[in-house]
């Protein structure tokens, strides 16, 4: 109890003192991160490294999942596709959830980046999407017998493509970014009922596609030669996303310094042309 | 690489085809992003050169 009583940083305890400015330098070092010339500094320092790491990884990845892993007692080595596929599918969920955290930024908080991180975010939610509709087709095939039923997982995930799509049409429609965040964040947050269907779908309904087999109660159902391999794989492709999400990310906020200075170059040409036009010949 | 083909047994198409889509797709992405980066920051070099937006110690615009 002493011992309690003396830690308590009202008693004027110096670590108690230190812990909690330490503490309140980190947060003020996050929230200075969030300002678009902060991001702009520690991006551009950080995405060399971020690129490199996420190329070893799935360098290693690639190598464990082609020449390691051996092929599996029923699907052979059709096998390999799923290496590519799960880490797909899990980014294309990933990404429209950091979406709707980004979309609650922008209605709630009115973050500077929060709508910038969402738009930078869709094109890339909508490729993995797309690689996990495509390479599930061509598994499919050889594994079901056909390219695509209308089963409640891929119908699901076609719905967050095509809801990846028309946020991407809802941004190139609106031209003013502040007005076109408020509505792509509407329309983000009605589209995140979506996530958790495409997750639990194998439970809920009766399909063809297979209940999850490494996210589960009970741990994985993949022998460790093949889930090492899909682990680094996912992590090498989730490093590499964020990469593509930090360099459009600052393509947006250079995109939108563009658009004001712009404007501003207009405003000034149009102040001159006016003086010129009213002053005495 | 026939060897590499072969190993793969009666599915190699499927599996070639699964990986070339991911690399097409990746690959698209990562160039729309890099060229739209470096149009950004041309475009925004181009407008910073002109003294867009910066203001004359009068208050008025160059």
């Amino acid at each position: 109890m002493l011992e309690t009583r003396r830690h308590c940083y009202c008693c004027g305890n110096p670590a108690w003192r230190q812990a909690r400015d330490e503490f309140a330098d980190d947060m003020a070092n996050l929230i200075d991160l969030a300002n678009p010339t902060r991001f702009m500094r520690f991006s551009a320092a950080l995405l060399p490294w971020l690129a490199g790491v996420s190329a070893l990884l799935l360098a290693v990845g690639f190598y464990l999942a082609w020449f390691v892993a051996p092929p599996d007692y029923q699907q052979g080595e059709t096998i390999r596709i799923m290496f590519v596929h799960v880490p797909a599918a899990w980014l294309a969920m990933m990404f429209y959830a950091m979406m709707a955290v980004s979309a609650l930024g922008t209605l709630v908080w009115r973050h500077p980046l929060a709508d910038v991180a969402q738009k930078a975010a869709a094109p890339i939610g909508a490729c993995f999407a797309l690689v996990c509709l495509v390479t599930g087709a061509l598994w499919g095939k050889p594994m079901w017998g056909t390219y695509w039923v209308w089963d409640a997982r891929l119908t699901s995930v076609l719905v967050l493509f095509l809801i990846y799509l028309g946020i991407i049409a809802l941004w190139r429609v609106l031209d003013e970014p502040s007005r076109a965040g408020r509505a792509v964040a509407i329309l983000t947050l009605v589209g995140f009922v979506n996530v958790p269907i495409i997750k639990f779908s194998v439970d809920w309904w009766n399909t063809l596609h297979q209940p999850a087999s490494v996210f589960r109660m009970g741990g994985s159902t993949i022998d460790g030669s093949m889930l090492w391999p899909l682990l680094v794989l996912a992590l090498g492709f989730t490093l590499f996303a964020l990469t593509l999400h930090m360099a459009a990310m600052r393509a947006e906020i250079m995109r939108r310094r563009v658009r004001t200075l712009t404007i501003l170059e207009a405003e000034r040409l149009d102040r001159l042309a006016a003086r010129a036009g009213s002053a005495p010949a | 690489m026939s060897a590499l083909i072969q190993s793969l047994g009666p599915h190699a198409g499927f599996i070639l085809a699964s990986y070339a889509a991911v690399a097409v797709i990746l690959a698209g992405l990562t160039l729309a992003i890099v060229r739209d980066h470096w149009a950004q920051k041309r475009a925004l070099a181009a407008l910073e050169q002109r003294g867009a937006g910066r203001r004359r110690p009068g208050g008025e615009a160059p």
